[in-house]
């Protein structure tokens, strides 16, 4: 599950860099929605927290590589995207819950966030392989943020794409144009994956119109994780469980992938009063399993 | 290489220990780490009930740490005896029970609940979390008075039998950390953990607000090792005959090798695991090479080196003739067996 990744490429993709390591151990075991824990900085770094990044895609090549998408936003990131070809990076994964599939062929919205759409075409090909019909909804606040608005064109029944300012496909927001999508595209289930703010949104739309809905944390998880493998606990946030109860679920461990409307949205950042372990929990909440 | 190593009472195959709460509940580590071959499993500080923790953000890094303000997460008493013991034992770790609590009833209360369990054979001993806020004292730490350490030591080794060895985890964060080692010691502990985190404070560059919702956190990592390696060292001075797991940014043999020199009997990893959770092994592996390097043919021989001359032998040691032993002396070493 740990093993040394040699880095292949890495390029320049729209506003991000895309990375392909060799890492067959971790392509042999790859589902949609999974993602990769990397140490970055190098031996003697300085950055002890590990990395986290959806996974984009896998291949056979090389006897198995993995491909993901990121912006180099800070130290670490920057570090992974100055690696060169034949460069070792430590990685661990695959990762986390996977995307759940549906049994029978479905309609399926793929809505995705700005470089968090990434995770999303994986998925896409899992499902055609089910015979389910593909929509992709690709957002982002400018153009140059959409993360795979041809591919999505090529394999997808369809493809949307909505910018804030316009300045690519339809002006607006998801929440305002969300519901013309689900009513067209006849969504039987909606997945997504990208900013924490959409996922709630895409949450609560799905919700108003009684679709399952499975969405990764993936950004969440990017931007509290330190270990990626559920030791540190710093990535947690409050879901209802099968129970009714509350609790402090880990993304990295419980998640990624969650179902939208058992995650407490307006409650991120916060411990409910009500949530187990926390300061008015159900005194009968700490017994149970 | 003779890797045993022993905290009073308590026999460890290796010197290498998870640090309290950088192992999770074992499941996590065991991915990675067979816990069956760790000296011992230190495990996160069980408290008597389910907490939720702070709210994130929790951890933050630092220039080669983590700042962490968990606030206690965990099951509680009830569901570490229920689920996660069970599931150690089970693994043949040899479990080291972290114990915290708010008040000194409360650890004497999680002490008497382990004890009282139907697994308190398989603990291998108790660890006591002196760095947890006293609620009856506005949130000072008990580690910070020799007085309610002393107080929290005591409840805990009332409550656990005499050959269970108990251990306290003390903080740097006090004026002199040899005081607090004192009373912990008069207290009856068995050894000394050393160290816990110390507090910092993180600063968001872009809201210029501290980045934790606990606002100070505790500093963990190799950014501390200098300040670990200073409280072993001074602790094992005032105190030699007391064990000491030293700990603090260990992530290299090497590491382990200069806390063994500073009076560690063994030694933690911690801030380590969650970077490289298969780390122990190559620790160890390379302690046992940085041992031989230097002609050292057990562990216990290096503990406590740097207290001695320059140029000084361990009686055991023989440089001429290496094919051939000399028996034994005197031991001169407090802490060897």
């Amino acid at each position: 599950m740990q093993s040394p990744g040699t880095v292949l490429t890495v390029r320049q993709v729209a506003a991000y860099h895309a990375m392909t390591l060799v890492a067959p151990a971790v392509a042999e075991r790859f589902r949609p929605g999974q993602f990769l824990a990397i140490a970055v900085g190098g031996e003697h770094t300085s950055l002890l927290a590990r990395r986290c990044f959806p996974i984009y895609e896998v291949k056979s090549d090389y006897g198995g590589t993995v491909e993901l998408v990121f912006e180099a936003t800070d130290p670490g990131t920057n570090w992974l995207a100055s690696r060169r070809s034949r460069d070792a990076v430590d990685v661990i994964g695959p990762l986390g819950r996977p995307f759940p599939l549906p049994r029978d062929p479905a309609s399926c919205l793929l809505v995705g966030g700005a470089q968090g759409a990434s995770g999303l075409f994986s998925l896409a090909d899992a499902l055609r392989r089910r015979d389910c019909q593909t929509h992709f909804v690709l957002a982002a606040p400018h153009g140059a943020q959409i993360f795979g608005a041809r591919s999505a064109q090529r394999i997808g029944d369809s493809a949307t794409v909505i910018t804030r300012d316009g300045s690519l496909g339809t002006a607006g927001s998801v929440p305002d144009l969300l519901p013309r999508i689900i009513d067209e595209s006849r969504a039987d289930v909606i997945y997504a994956a990208g900013p924490t703010a959409l996922m709630s949104a895409v949450s609560s739309v799905a919700a108003a119109h009684g679709i399952p809905c499975q969405v990764s944390v993936a950004e969440l998880l990017a931007s509290t994780s330190a270990c990626g493998i559920g030791t540190c606990q710093s990535c947690v946030l409050p879901v209802i469980g099968d129970d009714g109860i509350t609790r402090m679920a880990r993304a990295c461990t419980e998640g990624p992938v969650l179902r939208g409307e058992r995650v407490r949205w307006s409650d991120l950042g916060t411990i409910p009063l009500d949530a187990m372990g926390g300061p008015r929990a159900p005194s009968s909440a700490i017994t149970a399993p | 290489m003779e890797l045993r190593t022993k905290i009073g009472a308590l026999e460890l195959p290796n010197p290498v220990v998870s640090a309290a709460g950088c192992g999770g509940s074992g499941r996590e580590l065991a991915q990675f780490t067979d816990l069956a071959r760790l000296g011992a499993f230190v495990t996160s500080s069980v408290m008597l009930q389910a907490r939720a923790g702070r709210p994130t953000p929790r951890v933050a890094e630092t220039p080669s740490g983590l700042l962490t303000a968990m606030g206690l997460p965990g099951p509680g008493i009830e569901g570490f005896l229920g689920r996660d013991l069970p599931w150690l034992a089970e693994k043949e770790a040899r479990v080291v029970v972290s114990v915290g609590g708010n008040s000194v009833s409360e650890f004497g209360e999680v002490a008497k609940r382990l004890v009282d369990s139907p697994l308190a054979a398989t603990v291998a001993g108790v660890e006591i979390n002196v760095a947890c806020p006293n609620v009856e004292d506005r949130g000072r730490m008990f580690a910070a008075s020799p007085s309610a350490a002393s107080e929290v030591v005591r409840a805990v080794r009332g409550a656990v039998p005499r050959d269970v060895p108990v251990l306290a985890k003390l903080s740097p964060d006090v004026t002199d950390i040899a005081t607090i080692a004192l009373a912990c010691a008069d207290a009856g502990v068995t050894g000394l953990s050393l160290i816990n985190t110390m507090a910092g404070l993180a600063i968001d560059p872009g809201t210029l607000r501290p980045v934790l919702t606990g606002i100070s956190g505790g500093l963990s990592g190799p950014a501390l090792r200098p300040v670990a390696l200073r409280c072993v060292y001074q602790v094992h001075s005032a105190l030699p005959g007391l064990p000491i797991i030293g700990g603090g940014g260990v992530a290299t043999g090497r590491d382990a090798l200069e806390f063994l020199a500073a009076g560690a009997s063994a030694v933690s990893v911690g801030t380590t695991l969650l970077h490289d959770p298969s780390a122990p092994a190559r620790i160890l592996k390379e302690l046992e090479e940085a041992l031989t390097a230097r002609g050292l043919g057990r562990v216990a021989d290096a503990v406590g080196l740097a207290h001695k001359p320059a140029g000084y032998v361990p009686p055991q040691v023989v440089r001429s003739e290496p094919e051939e032993r000399i028996p034994e002396p005197s031991d001169q070493q407090e802490s060897a067996p």
